[in-house]
């Protein structure tokens, strides 16, 4: 019944071994203090027990002693707030080459999308020491991206991309937890993180056919007449976007925001909210005309059009989608 | 004085009037005290019978017991019957009640029709929430976020948020009552340095429930709008924004804690300075660390939300702040600790609950560290880590604390003895039972186990039997003293007016005190715990 009894996490992430040692810290820290704490007051407890025709001693307290006992966890949790953001400031930066995933979460379940175009429920592959950048959204309520072996956690809301990042150092499958809760089956929504080799990685992505996101994208662009403003010159009623993503843009009240994923969302779904200078307001919205799904590959292709002149980027092979379900790993049992 | 025995006849609270109208529309606050303590203890015993549920639920990994959404319902339910309806008004309503007009020399509070009003506020908030969960139950987990409480929830959640609402309303009555009474109410000669710290700790604690309080009723009336009108407030969808809510939310949320801590605190003061004969260490940075916990207190609030999409910078400022709210929290331990250096201590049922809370405490406040450290929250937050935390804070903390003043003040508010020696059992299985129950959870949670699951990968199962068996443990501390204080009003020794030898006006009047508390206004000469004194006159010993 108890055959597997583990007291500490798998430690499988570039990010892992730096929250573990702050964590190590705290733990002998706080261990520390309280024996030390404990120790006082059993000392005390038993060496000023009460006994007979002996007077407790009044005394006032002591300035000096009040000082130290403030000043020097002053300076320590100073430390400790340092060393925490300092990790923090990690996780909350993805590294520039990271490869990127679109996650939408709903009630109750995990979707992925690879950059590559392959499309996954419940179940994500990733190649071992590759910098991996999730842009996340949710369909519905409020989740969170949770992957203990990572030490990741995310929260992913409606309405807005939310990002987090890793670099898996071992092998193996992890779990993918939704920490925040969600409804009915909160507990259900319960995914897998494939920590794959590079070479098996490959042969993984290769295996199915799929149109990478940005390709996706680029259908979509033409099909939902975008392509008709945001010409890829000078001429559109719209900013042209090529080289657009990623660089500061000034806007028509003299703000300058950067064009990064969350702007270009916004940009599709409420278009009025930031207007570049030098257009006019005319752009309707798209909210409740493209999925959660073909947004993120509208960003995708945006997004391209900084590495690819438009004609260059290949056309698709297949139109067939890598629906892959989740495979060998084991699944927790749903009642 | 101190010791005089009493005689049944002498006129008291207790007798001064009979029958069922006395006490419905009582003005004196002892009595509301004890309106208090019966309708808390209710819902506490409810709350923890839903607490059994969900240990139960979680023996085993799979969701066996119960249906999902039951197990959602139940752990909801939990949340909020034993934040809103027992752990914030435990100890103010029913210690701080009984206690704060008879420790400043006062007859009763500044406004004891208010006062009543408070406990109808509250009993009306407990019977809305009875009905809400007779009637259907609500699923949103105590923090109601939106917009799963707003769009998706289809249980009573405007029924929960309106028993909310109402009982927050007794809470900031409460809190004006004490704060004007503690400014006007005072007997001659009762300055504020010569306040005992309970009272310190509670007028703290009443700045927290007026300011704060509001913004939660305000918010949970825009949940109910959205969620039957369609303002896009907290819902996206709408137009909306779901991390206000969890601004407005934690604004109040995040200092409620410190109404539940602080006045417990205040009772861990008085007892650790009796039984060990001393006057407190340091006395002013022990009252002033309460006034600094309550106001740093409303600055940290996002500390709860570093992984929920806030900013960066956001995370680092609130992360810093957070770091400065623990020292005063540090301080007090240190003192308390001081306080027995030297003393005369004498181990008695409230001095074994004072270690206990001492114990407890410091685990759960140095575990906060871990939590407002930045890179180890983002592991360990929304995972059973953090429900260890603020359960050693809030359960093992607050609830030490208010045991340990029930038994102190028991011979007054009842005019019975306990029994000592079950006393100091419960006392033990209480602090054992507790450790049982939470510090497994601790593990847990860095291991990665999330909160308010039904269901569980088959590695945590172990720790959670573990948890599992410290609850039952623990439910037999909580209710032996609930036995004996029941028997010890009919067979319990009668009190002496000062059992304790203690300082405090309180203990200078008779046991139970008479209506208007004192036969004369009393005129303080003394500081708080002029223990130097009532040592030299402690010519009876109390034995125990």
């Amino acid at each position: 019944m108890f055959n597997n009894f583990p007291l500490w996490p798998e430690r499988a992430s570039s990010l892992a071994p730096g929250v573990d040692a702050l964590y190590i810290f705290l733990v002998i820290l706080s261990g520390f203090m309280s024996v030390l704490i404990f120790a006082f007051v059993l000392f005390f407890a038993a060496k000023y027990r009460r006994r007979p025709g002996v007077l407790a001693e009044q005394i006032e307290g002591s300035n000096a002693l009040e000082l130290t006992w403030s000043i020097i966890p002053m300076f320590v949790f100073l430390a400790i707030f340092v060393w925490g953001a300092a990790l923090y400031y990690k996780m909350r930066t993805p590294p520039r080459d990271a490869t990127e995933v679109y996650v939408v979460a709903k009630q109750w379940m995990w979707k992925f999308e690879h950059a590559e175009g392959q499309r996954e429920i419940n179940e994500l592959h990733v190649p071992v020491g590759q910098n991996v950048k999730m842009i996340m959204t949710s369909q519905d309520v409020i989740h969170s991206f949770f992957v203990p072996a990572f030490r990741v956690k995310q929260d992913v809301l409606p309405g807005r991309y939310t990002i987090t990042w890793f670099k898996a150092t071992k092998p193996g499958t992890y779990h993918l937890f939704c920490a925040e809760y969600c409804g009915s089956q909160h507990s259900g929504m319960i995914g897998w993180i494939d920590v794959m080799e590079p070479a098996q990685y490959q042969a993984w992505l290769s295996g199915g056919t799929a149109i990478p996101a940005a390709q996706a994208g680029q259908q979509l662009f033409a099909s939902l007449g975008c392509v008709t403003c945001h010409r890829a010159d000078t001429q559109g009623r719209g900013p042209n976007l090529v080289g657009v993503a990623g660089k500061p843009v000034l806007l028509e009240d003299g703000r300058t925001v950067t064009a990064d994923d969350e702007y270009i969302r916004e940009s599709i779904l409420n278009p009025g909210a930031k207007i570049v200078a030098g257009f006019k307001p005319i752009m309707p919205t798209f909210q409740g005309m493209v999925t959660e799904e073909q947004l993120n590959e509208l960003v995708a292709y945006v997004k391209s059009l900084n590495q690819t002149p438009l004609n260059q980027i290949p056309k698709p092979t297949s139109v067939t989608q890598n629906n892959s379900a989740p495979s060998g790993a084991p699944q927790m049992q749903v009642q | 004085m101190a010791t005089t025995a009493v005689t049944p006849e002498r006129a008291n609270y207790l007798n001064a009037e009979y029958g069922v109208k006395s006490w419905l529309l009582t003005v004196d606050h002892k009595r509301i005290a004890l309106l208090y303590l019966l309708s808390v203890t209710l819902f506490f015993f409810l709350g923890g019978f839903f607490a059994l549920l969900i240990r139960l639920e979680l023996l085993t990994p799979a969701g066996d017991l119960m249906q999902a959404d039951t197990y959602n319902k139940v752990f909801t339910m939990h949340g909020i019957i034993m934040v809103f309806f027992f752990l914030i008004p435990v100890v103010p309503a029913v210690l701080g009640n009984f206690l704060m007009p008879i420790m400043i020399g006062a007859k009763d509070l500044a406004f004891p029709r208010i006062n009543l009003l408070s406990w109808y506020l509250y009993v009306i908030g407990g019977l809305l929430i009875l009905h809400c969960m007779l009637t259907g139950g609500v699923d949103t987990g105590w923090t109601f976020y939106p917009p799963f409480s707003t769009s998706f929830s289809n249980t009573k959640v405007v029924e929960a948020g309106l028993a909310v609402f109402v009982s927050g309303f007794s809470s900031i009555l409460t809190g004006l009552n004490f704060i004007v009474t503690v400014h006007r109410m005072r007997a001659p000669g009762m300055t504020w340095d010569r306040l005992p710290l309970f009272v310190w700790a509670n007028y703290a604690t009443s700045i927290v429930m007026i300011l704060g309080t509001p913004v939660v009723a305000i918010t949970i009336v825009l949940v109910a709008l959205e969620r039957t009108l369609h303002l896009g407030i907290f819902d996206p969808k709408l137009g909306g924004d779901p991390l206000l809510f969890q601004h407005l939310f934690w604004f109040y949320s995040h200092p409620a804690v410190y109404i539940m801590i602080l006045p417990s605190m205040g009772v861990i003061s008085e007892l650790i300075t009796c039984f060990s004969r001393k006057r407190v260490f340091g006395y002013k940075f022990v009252a002033l660390s309460s006034v600094a916990i309550a106001v740093l207190g409303f600055l940290v609030w996002a500390h709860h939300m570093f992984v929920a999409g806030m900013s960066l910078y956001a995370g680092l400022i609130f992360s810093f702040l957070s770091f400065f709210v623990a020292v005063p929290s540090a301080i007090k331990v240190f003192n308390w600790t001081a306080t027995l250096y030297k003393g005369s201590i004498s181990f008695t049922t409230p001095m074994l609950y004072a270690f206990g809370f001492l114990g407890l405490f410091t685990m759960g406040g140095l575990t906060g560290l871990f939590l407002a450290a930045l890179g180890v929250d983002v592991h360990v937050t929304d995972t059973y880590f953090i429900v260890a935390h603020f359960h050693y804070i809030m359960v093992g903390g607050v609830l030490m604390g208010y045991l340990g003043g029930m038994h102190f003040w028991w011979p007054k508010i009842s005019g019975r003895m306990y029994p000592e020696f079950w006393g100091k059992l419960s006392a033990l299985i209480v602090f054992l039972g507790f450790n049982l129950t939470f510090f497994p959870q601790f593990i847990l949670g860095y291991m990665g186990m999330p909160r308010r699951y039904w269901q569980y990968p088959p590695e945590f199962q172990i720790l959670n039997v573990l948890s599992t068996a410290g609850a039952s443990v623990l439910a037999v501390g909580y209710l032996l003293p609930m036995i004996y204080f029941v028997w010890s009003m009919r067979y319990g020794k009668p009190a002496p007016d000062n059992p304790w030898n203690a300082a405090g006006l309180e203990w200078m009047t008779s046991s139970p005190p008479p209506t208007y508390n004192f036969d004369e206004t009393p005129v303080v000469t003394w500081e708080a715990y002029n223990y130097e004194e009532l040592n030299k006159k402690e010519e009876v010993p109390v034995e125990r």
